[in-house]
């Protein structure tokens, strides 16, 4: 390493300085000193930025908007005034004036719908009982409880929004754009990659293509399908004359209304899953894949025996992290729809937005809190059940 | 090419490929079928953008004109008036200087973090951090509560920290590892940021640097802070040990084989992540919709705001999406080569 003693930095310490500047003694020592000191804690320094930056800017308002959550917050001359009021925000969302805002509009159950949470719950209660006797752990059984009851809530909401005149709120808006969102975005981008793996002329020029969706804002994004959905004046505007719908508009509408959301969420974030499935794909083991194919093994069987054990790890990752960001939704539904028709696109984001907006920050921050339990519930549990499972074999 | 003639039945022929390296007519024609309508589905929206910049509002509300030149005549008046008259440039600055200040700092701190944490082992007391926690609170109910002076609040809980250090750290054997304070610093990448920004914002506000550049950056800096850690990670624990251990022996500190000697290394990694974290921090939207205002305010904020009052004027908005797309191609296209090869080290390692 000779170019390590030509720079001196201010971090360089031993044995060089003191060939060098033997003259001024003192000095040296101090400087000596404090190289040495650093050296020896230079662990502890590497780390210390990140956690300092971590704590100021994730710990402390963690904290901070537990307490708002908990409080009414109100301005009073020039400044504002907070009023503890324990979990009013929180019952206000589950059962009060605000449910049909974060829940929804519930409506009683039919024979139906009893059929149908009965069922699910009981195969919940399999889940869990079959756990309990094979391999039981306190630690591993509460976790599995919580996502058990978590998924046992959603569904006893989904049904109850689901019965006729029953409206979702922003809590199963969320979940769709995340569950339906990301499944639709793995599949297109699994199958893309696939596709672009095979032995075929110019497939760089289409890796290059493909990937300029995730670059562009989502902001910039939504307004695009805007212009592009435009009955009247957008590109497929014809179109829409000619099947008569050109004064129809699927902003009216809840359901055409989310889907616009996710089709512009699957336009943006499609690619993100593309290129790193595409990285995985071209990894797999070429000599199994040789002798897979001489012995006659079609497509699907090297898809199913090799290609896909190999790949499952990575898509496991790449779909925890489009979870996580999926939960934070914001941008496309704020700008396509501004939450509308009703709260049929409104995402829980938005939700805690609206309310930061009327100035209920203990309304926002409740709502923002609740987001972080359902996101964090889901990712750790997606984590502990899914990722570690397919990577059982590395 | 000497391979011998192909002597299956026609429909084998047509649909079963001979070797790995070339594909059957049919599914050969299927791929390219697919990919070339994808590519369109890709690049139709964008075409769309670029060319309703080049129209004026006569020729948006006509109805849908596609090819310049040839159905309308192209205008550059939107162009004229978006980067000349109106107030763009300022906005852009500020997107630009807060997404690679931001990326930059990130990618520093979070880089460093993930080196120590692959090679240098820690010890964190638990009853160190349950303190820190209680104190925290401590100071954020007398703050609000008891109306402290937050200064003086802060000042005692550090005291107050420091003597707890010396007191209980002796007591309490319980410790966290290098793998707990990584998940930790990872998981707050879980935190949606609406939960964090009202807190910053009030914090931002009594610092008084509530629309600045500077409130950006940090709170930039933080969110992507985890998804540096992340994968940097997985690229340090990558490299061979031999490299850093002669150099130590050679009388270089951790900080010099660090910056010379591990980071170079991982070239290829750090320019996708940093090429992923300028994306993320260059298109955020609700960070800078909370805490910025017109001095600040950063180009997705100022798209958003196009919709308001004469409703959205596409011609002028469709300018503003392209000069936001474009650097971030252009930097994409010079990091391309980097970007693949970091991939896949990231992608191996799941």
């Amino acid at each position: 390493m000779p170019y390590l003693s030509v720079n001196h930095s201010a971090f360089c310490n031993t044995g060089r300085y003191m060939a060098v500047n033997v003259s001024i003694p003192n000095e040296t020592d101090r400087r000596e000193r404090v190289a040495q000191w650093v050296d020896r804690h230079s662990g502890r320094i590497m780390v210390l930025p990140a956690v300092l930056i971590l704590l100021a800017f994730a710990i402390f308002p963690l904290i901070a908007s537990a307490y708002l959550s908990l409080s009414r917050f109100a301005l009073a001359a020039g400044s504002f005034k907070l009023t503890f009021i324990g979990f009013y925000n929180y019952t206000r969302l589950f059962l009060g004036v605000q449910q049909y805002h974060f829940l929804g509009t519930f409506k009683p159950f039919g024979p139906l719908e009893w059929t149908l949470l009965a069922g699910v719950m009981l195969l919940l209660a399999a889940w869990l009982s079959r756990y309990a006797l094979t391999g039981f752990t306190p630690l591993g059984f509460a976790g599995r409880l919580i996502t058990a009851g978590l998924i046992g809530a959603v569904w006893f909401v989904v049904l109850a929004t689901a019965v006729a005149g029953g409206i979702p709120g922003t809590l199963l808006n969320t979940l769709l754009y995340v569950f339906v969102g990301v499944f639709v975005q793995f599949v297109l981008g699994l199958a893309l990659a696939l596709l672009c793996a095979q032995p075929i002329r110019s497939r760089s020029w289409f890796r290059v293509i493909f990937f300029i969706p995730v670059m562009v804002t989502p902001v910039g994004v939504a307004y695009i399908f805007r212009m592009l959905a435009d009955m009247q004046k957008g590109p497929f505007a014809p179109l829409s004359h000619f099947l008569g719908v050109s004064q129809w508009s699927w902003a009216t509408e809840a359901w055409s209304a989310r889907l616009m959301v996710l089709i512009g969420d699957t336009w943006q974030w499609t690619p993100f899953m593309f290129i790193v499935l595409l990285a995985a794909v071209e990894n797999q083991p070429r000599d199994q894949l040789e002798a897979a194919h001489l012995d006659g093994a079609g497509p699907f069987q090297i898809f199913k025996d090799i290609t896909w054990p190999t790949i499952a790890p990575v898509a496991a990752t790449v779909v925890l992290i489009r979870l996580i960001e999926a939960f934070k939704i914001i941008d496309m539904p704020n700008v396509l729809t501004a939450g509308g028709p009703g709260l049929a696109t409104e995402s829980l984001t938005l939700h805690s937005f609206i309310s930061w907006r009327t100035q209920d920050l203990g309304g926002s921050a409740a709502v923002g809190y609740l987001l972080l339990f359902v996101s964090t519930i889901t990712c750790v549990s997606f984590f502990n059940f899914v990722v570690r499972y397919t990577r059982r074999y590395q | 090419m000497n391979t011998p003639p192909d002597t299956r039945p026609l429909m084998r022929r047509l649909f079963e490929r001979r070797s790995l390296d070339t594909l059957a007519p049919v599914p050969k024609f299927a791929t390219y079928a697919i990919l070339l309508a994808w590519t369109f589905v890709v690049l139709f929206p964008l075409y769309w953008v670029l060319v309703t910049s080049l129209k004026i509002q006569i020729q948006v509300d006509a109805g849908p004109y596609y090819i310049p030149f040839v159905d309308f005549t192209p205008h550059l008046d939107a162009w004229n008036f978006m980067l000349f008259q109106n107030n763009t440039l300022w906005p852009y600055m500020n997107s630009i200087i807060v997404a690679l200040t931001s990326t930059i700092l990130a990618l520093l701190f979070g880089s460093m973090a993930a080196y120590a944490l692959v090679r240098i082992r820690f010890q964190v007391k638990l009853a160190a951090i349950i303190a820190f926690i209680v104190l925290v609170i401590g100071v954020i109910v007398a703050v609000v509560e008891f109306a402290v002076p937050w200064q003086v609040a802060i000042l005692a809980a550090i005291v107050l920290f420091f003597l707890a250090l010396t007191s209980i750290g002796r007591r309490f054997k319980a410790a966290l590892g290098n793998n707990d304070i990584e998940f930790w610093m990872i998981s707050n990448r879980i935190m949606p940021p609406i939960v964090a920004v009202l807190p910053i914002y009030v914090m931002f506000q009594h610092l008084k640097l509530l629309d600045t550049q500077i409130a950006l950056i940090s709170t930039y800096t933080a969110v992507n802070l985890p998804i540096v850690v992340w994968l940097t990670r997985d690229f340090f624990a990558g490299i061979p040990l031999d490299l850093e251990e002669s150099a130590e022996i050679d009388g270089a500190s951790k900080f010099r084989v660090f910056f010379t000697i591990a980071l170079p290394l991982v070239r290829s990694g750090l320019a996708a992540t940093f090429m992923l974290v300028l994306i993320l921090a260059w298109n955020e939207y609700l960070l800078a919709l909370f805490l910025s205002n017109a001095n600040a305010q950063t180009m997705p904020v100022l798209v958003s705001a196009q919709n308001t009052t004469r409703g959205p004027q596409w011609w002028y908005m469709s300018v503003l999406i392209v000069i936001m797309i474009v650097p971030v191609i252009v930097i994409a296209a010079f990091l391309q080569k980097h970007i693949a090869r970091g991939l896949l080290i990231g992608a191996v390692k799941g």
